[in-house]
């Protein structure tokens, strides 16, 4: 398999009517442990994610994989989108585009439909599942193709403590298994469960890319500090 | 009052008996109009859902032409056919007015534009849902409009029927085109007309009550083959 | 090398048709008499013909055939008729057989035209009483027929107001307004007759010569393109004036009325 990393923001710039919503801004994601990106609401976290992952077209500057392969990074949304289909035609979808043998598709459709404990409703249509059921089918859809990049938009806001606590074990077990999440959260508890590496985004730019455990024990800027505490940061 | 009580008894005799003029009126009518709907189908959902899809700099203004469209007036779409059709017109060689593939023709062209219509309403909604994650999973343009076309199918079929209804009840442009031949070309609208102008109007009436029976059978059998208002399934 | 495959292709097509198609724009008028009914299995039998009738006006059938998209027109407007052979569209004028037009009204008849002295008398009558009259106003053979009577009664129908109801539709429906309206009308008598929606009309004034409708037969140029069947346009006109055709026509009643009179004359 091709190492993909790093991969590397250069002077970023994204306009949307008018307003900067990203940038400019630098950075640079090497492989690793999971990253979760921070910060307030309206900072910029969602668009970050959507340009690393090429769904948000940037105005100037430039993303750089060190070897781009689409069908090795995903992308989880913060509401999930799922498919007017069954919940297994949902998963077979992203191995039925890239034209997978049936058997193949079957068997990873089985694998996943228990992981994520759906086995029983393969056959219901995936809009009539509760929301944590959808967001667990929207994460193992992305899983199916065995990416090596996972990028997940705040995917438990909304969600149970439940719920919240099978995706974190599920996401621990795919980061182990060597794919590199990269992650929104506005949940500190969740930051401080997964993280291993912490950037916090402010207005827009990269403010702090830090070691997580440093980071919350001693964060290197004002604003970072400020955040990690609570206050709010504008 | 009396002459539509006389209409339902003309139209109850004329099924129980089995009348046999009937039946090759019904089933002529049957035959034109499902194969225009067919063709017409067949242009227009792929149509439909490509320009929901598909940003291209004069899309506005093909949207606002098959919406205009949608308003041709049947008897001008008749005289436009019937002049092309003509043997002194361009397509006089084909030898095809005054037969079933005209009416058929002049029925595509007022359906193409109706089933079309309504079929870029609903996959444009389609596709506002499935945007992010089609992109996401790097879909190519054929594999979305196909996506489209398959999760949407029902919608689809409400926006054939609503073509199958406009066509089944058409008589201006077909009574030009076809000529209202007997055994060649007379359908119900057409026998209608004629027993209208006639002054039978019980037997006019009947002919339509057995044309109304006629578009509801073809919608139910429609939705029952497709099983598309069974709760819980796709 | 094409030609063979075509003859080849014609061959068989010729062999599995049964009968030969041929096309004839014929008037409302001459349809809703039912006459068509009696006719075309006859020529089925006697030519092995299938006789396709486009009923349409008297203006739509000479579209039609100057156009050649029908082989033949059976039609009863004698100006149009002359006018579109001297134009080339037919290579002939044949007459066939005449019918009568009628006078409707509401059985009341307010303006008298039951004891009128003439066709033109009863319509001047008709326009001194105001009374509405529903004119066909589509350019057919009757509404030209139509025209032609209040010539004859020395008034113009351009200058008529309120009362006088040109509808601008075949002859049915134009009935269907006249019932509506309790209004006079001129119909040919086969449409009356077999008119199912009289309501309060009834048949008030007919016989004056001026009435009569010739209908006459106009084969369709073939030079106009290959596909006009002038060969069998021929054959019928043959059978038309033949005497089993006579027989036919004259014998054909509605309610016991003869309807139609054979008057073709031997070539």
């Amino acid at each position: 398999m091709t190492q993909m990393f790093p991969l590397t923001l250069n002077k970023v710039l994204v306009r949307r009517r008018g307003k900067v919503v990203i940038g400019p801004t630098d950075l640079v994601l090497d492989a690793g442990g999971p990253t979760i990106i921070i910060g307030p609401n309206g900072a910029g976290k969602t668009t970050l994610l959507r340009v690393m992952h090429g769904i948000e077209r940037v105005t100037s500057g430039t993303v750089t994989w060190h070897h781009d392969d689409p069908a090795q990074h995903a992308f989880v949304f913060q509401s999930p989108i799922v498919l007017r289909r069954s919940a297994a035609d949902n998963l077979a979808y992203p191995l039925r585009l890239l034209g997978r043998p049936k058997a193949e598709i079957a068997q990873a459709v089985d694998h996943w439909l228990d992981r994520i404990g759906l086995t029983e409703r393969a056959g219901n249509p995936a809009t009539r599942l509760s929301g944590g059921e959808r967001q667990k089918l929207a994460i193992a859809r992305a899983l199916i193709r065995k990416p090596q990049v996972l990028f997940l938009d705040e995917p438990c806001a909304n969600l149970d403590g439940h719920t919240t606590r099978d995706i974190e074990a599920l996401l621990q077990e795919t980061s182990a298994a060597g794919t590199r999440l990269v992650m929104s959260t506005h949940d500190m508890g969740q930051a401080r469960r997964l993280a291993h590496e912490l950037i916090f985004v402010l207005h827009g730019k990269v403010h702090d890319v830090s070691n997580a455990e440093a980071a919350f024990a001693r964060p290197q800027t004002e604003e970072l500090a400020a955040f990690l505490r609570g206050d709010i940061v504008t | 009052m009396v002459d539509i009580l006389d209409g339902l008894i003309a139209a109850f005799w004329l099924v129980v008996t089995f009348d046999a003029e009937l039946w090759e009126i019904s089933l002529r009518s049957l035959r034109v109009t499902l194969t225009a709907l067919v063709i017409a189908s067949a242009i227009a959902i792929p149509l439909g859902t490509f320009l929901a899809v598909q940003r291209f700099r004069y899309r506005r203004f093909v949207i606002s032409m098959i919406n205009a469209l949608m308003g041709l007036p049947p008897v001008v779409v008749g005289l436009v056919v019937y002049i092309l059709l003509s043997r002194s017109g361009p397509f006089g060689v084909l030898n095809l007015l005054f037969t079933p593939t005209a009416m058929i023709i002049a029925q595509v062209i007022i359906i193409t534009p109706v089933i079309a219509s309504i079929a870029h309403q609903s996959m444009r909604e389609l596709w506002a849902e499935y945007h992010d994650l089609l992109i996401s999973l790097n879909t190519s343009k054929r594999q979305r409009i196909m996506t489209l076309i398959w999760d949407g199918r029902r919608n689809l079929l409400t926006a054939a029927l609503a073509g199958f209804g406009r066509a089944i009840g058409e008589v201006g442009a077909i009574m030009i085109v076809g000529g209202n031949i007997d055994n060649v070309t007379r359908v119900l609208t057409t026998a209608i007309a004629l027993e209208t102008g006639k002054g039978d109007f019980a037997l006019a009436l009947g002919l339509g009550f057995v044309l109304i029976g006629l578009a509801i059978f073809v919608n139910l059998a429609i939705h029952t083959l497709s099983q598309t208002e069974r709760e819980g399934r796709w | 090398m094409m030609k063979g495959i075509l003859a080849g292709i014609m061959a068989i097509w010729a062999t599995t048709s049964v009968a030969e198609d041929m096309r004839m724009a014929v008037t409302t008028s001459f349809d809703s008499s039912g006459l068509a009914e009696v006719l075309l299995p006859a020529i089925k039998e006697d030519l092995d013909i299938d006789l396709q009738l486009l009923v349409v006006g008297t203006g739509q059938a000479l579209r039609l055939g100057e156009a050649g998209d029908v082989d033949a027109v059976l039609v009863h407007s004698r100006p149009a008729e002359e006018a579109f052979v001297a134009a080339g569209h037919g290579t002939h004028r044949r007459e066939i057989m005449y019918n009568d037009f009628v006078l409707i009204g509401p059985a009341s008849d307010p303006a008298d035209i039951a004891n009128a002295a003439s066709a033109a008398d009863a319509l001047q009558r008709i326009a001194a009483a105001e009374a509405p009259f529903v004119s066909r106003g589509d350019d057919s053979g009757t509404h030209k027929a139509e025209l032609g009577v209040w010539a004859t009664a020395g008034l113009d129908a351009a200058g008529f107001d309120g009362w006088y109801r040109p509808v601008g539709a075949g002859m049915g429906q134009a009935l269907n307004t006249a019932a509506g309206m309790d209004a006079y009308i001129l119909s040919d008598r086969a449409s009356w007759l077999n008119f199912a929606n009289k309501a309060d009309l009834a048949l008030l004034y007919s016989g004056d010569p001026v009435l009569f409708n010739q209908y006459a037969y106009l084969p369709v140029d073939p030079s106009k393109n290959a596909n006009v069947r002038n060969d069998l346009a021929m054959a019928l006109e043959t059978w038309l004036v033949s005497p089993r055709a006579a027989a036919l026509i004259n014998d054909y009643t509605i309610n016991g009325e003869t309807l139609f009179v054979f008057n073709a004359k031997a070539e």
